[in-house]
């Protein structure tokens, strides 16, 4: 800790509980940190998911916004419509997922 | 498209303290107490008592003159021990109550329930007892008392060493007992592998040179129940005939103190109505009788008793207080340590981060035992016939203990959980508690003010050592692991 200054023995083990706490933080912070791809499950969106009946019907977002995402940023190869070669246009219509994912299409390839 | 969680920032249950221009704070839930800088301070005042938003707390930080990642650090460094939180709320650790099987530590054997005073304000036979000694030993026998120590040995788990205190009525009126127990005892922890230490309390009438030697000899530590100079000690410290105990007592406490050696002699004082002169009181038993401390105490009561200490006396008795704290502290920054026990204890918990599960070791590592054999929580608790947890021929009622513990956990308390001073308080004495509230359990809402004060005392000197003469607390906690 370099601004907290322990002085009493309880304080003192609690300084003691965290250090490793701190290396960690300090060593994630030494190095940039890794592109994190928005869409999967690493971030807040429903990602690879099922709801709790094991169906797509009851996520808290369109399984169509997951698509969505893994059309833009997503660097895994999934079937999913591809933006670079083949469908650039395919999210013209889709300003914000939430609200217009309806107008998102199926993609014959 | 992602929305992120933004964490909002609430102050952790912290109570601040200023002392030799430094800030602190005191972390409610650990007992722990950790110096501030500039930075972490101007975290807590931007949070004050409301929420602020991690982005907006970062920015101001950085607005304020930090680097952003000194800014981020900051905040992590306050969120690790929970100083601030979000509201991803950590409970943080609870007091746990200790284990059934918790190895006890000490006995305190009234060896008798006799006494030669008859202190009008006594807990034992005074207005607000809760003794029933009616057809009860008067005495405890030999038996009795070896067994007691068996019991202490056989309970205390693994502890290397062990505690046994005398006490009474006036534990010196069954002293032969007391001389051949101690024999007994020594024998039987020396044959256990074991240590065993001794204290006994006394009023001091009854001790001889020869009863002082041998307390010296065996490293008896001695508590003198007094209440201070003659007109003090004598308004209610008297015999059954009226008559004041001082003249008594004044040549034995000198020859205790001149001819015992191997302990510190202490007096505890019972603050009562019209006896709330501390500071002469201090003065008297400390400089004029010589007693290495001196520690006070005001009078258990139900509250309605004529020698009950009111809000005012009690004010009083807090400004003298702090005048001992004064000097208590400016001993300390001298490196020497001042007789004034009621900041010593306290230094000692702070030194420690004391967090309570119960206000004290009553029905946990410490047992009282009664002439009869009955064990209670304590000694305040003995011929108690409502707070019997079993007899030392038959052990410890293990139901009737966990029902003690159960309700004097500060857990257990609605009024301590918001509380700052809990740590260390844990609602108090479970005998005043129900003497004054008919419960245990009951927080002892009636000094709750008083306390606060007096921890935020405490805690500033304590504050003061650490940042002026830190040594000093070490050799401090170094004595108090002597004891």
């Amino acid at each position: 800790m370099k601004h907290l200054k322990p002085i009493n023995k309880k304080a003192q083990t609690i300084e003691a509980s965290i250090a490793p706490i701190e290396d960690v933080v300090a060593l994630q912070q030494s190095t940039p940190l890794p592109h994190v791809p928005m869409g999967c499950s690493l971030s807040f969106s429903p990602g690879w998911e099922v709801d709790a009946g094991g169906g797509t019907a009851g996520l808290c977002q369109p399984v169509e916004r997951d698509i969505y995402d893994c059309y833009v940023t997503c660097f895994w190869p999934v079937q999913v419509p591809d933006h670079v070669n083949y469908s650039p246009d395919w999210a013209s219509n889709c300003a914000a997922a939430t609200k217009d994912w309806r107008n998102l299409d199926l993609v014959f390839p | 498209m992602t929305s992120m969680l933004e964490h909002r920032y609430r102050r952790g249950e912290l109570h601040r303290f200023q002392a030799a221009d430094t800030d602190f704070f005191y972390l409610v839930s650990a007992g722990a107490i950790f110096a501030l800088d500039e930075g972490t301070r101007s975290v807590l005042d931007l949070i004050g008592d409301g929420e602020i938003a991690h982005g907006d707390l970062v920015d101001a930080l950085v607005q304020a003159g930090n680097a952003p990642a000194d800014a981020e650090d900051l905040v992590r460094e306050l969120r690790l021990v929970r100083a601030i939180h979000s509201e991803q709320v950590l409970a943080a650790p609870l007091p746990s109550s200790p284990p059934a099987d918790y190895p006890l530590q000490a006995l305190v054997l009234n060896i008798t329930n006799q006494c030669n005073l008859a202190c009008t304000y006594c807990y034992e036979f005074g207005a607000d007892k809760i003794a029933t000694p009616q057809g009860k030993p008067k005495y405890m026998t030999i038996e009795t008392a070896k067994a007691s120590i068996d019991f202490l040995l056989a309970s205390s788990g693994n502890r290397e060493a062990v505690h046994i205190t005398f006490f009474g009525g006036e534990t010196l009126m069954n002293f032969k007992l007391l001389r051949e127990v101690v024999g007994y005892a020594n024998a039987a922890a020396a044959a256990a592998g074991r240590k065993i230490t001794y204290s006994l309390t006394t009023n001091a009438t009854l001790l001889t040179d020869e009863i002082i030697d041998f307390l010296s000899e065996q490293a008896i530590g001695v508590t003198v129940s007094m209440d201070g100079p003659a007109e003090l000690q004598d308004k209610r410290r008297v015999y059954k005939n009226g008559k004041g105990s001082y003249a008594v007592i004044e040549p034995r406490l000198r020859a205790l103190i001149a001819r015992h050696k191997t302990r510190a002699i202490t007096a505890r004082v019972t603050l009562t109505e019209g006896v709330t002169d501390v500071l002469r009181i201090y003065r008297h038993l400390k400089d004029d009788l010589g007693f290495h401390e001196v520690g006070f105490a005001p009078v258990t009561t139900s509250g309605e008793r004529d020698y009950s200490l009111n809000g005012d006396s009690m004010t009083g008795v807090l400004a003298d207080f702090h005048a001992l704290a004064d000097e208590w502290q400016e001993y300390a920054l001298r490196g020497q340590m001042h007789g004034f026990t009621n900041v010593s204890e306290t230094i000692g918990e702070l030194i420690q981060g004391t967090n309570k599960s119960h206000p004290c070791g009553a029905g946990l590592g410490l047992l009282g035992v009664s002439p009869s054999g009955d064990l209670s929580p304590c000694h305040r608790f003995t011929d108690a016939d409502t707070h019997t947890l079993g007899h030392i021929s038959t052990g410890l009622d293990q139901g009737k203990r966990e029902d003690f513990l159960s309700r004097g956990h500060v857990q257990a308390k609605y009024e301590c959980q918001s509380c700052w001073a809990r740590p260390l308080c844990a609602g108090g004495c479970h005998h005043e508690a129900f003497v004054r509230y008919g419960d245990t359990g009951h927080a002892n809402l009636h000094y709750c003010d008083w306390i606060r004060e007096w921890t935020d005392r405490c805690l500033q000197i304590y504050g003061t050592l650490a940042a002026r003469n830190p040594g000093f607390l070490e050799r401090f906690a170094a004595r108090k692991g002597l004891q």
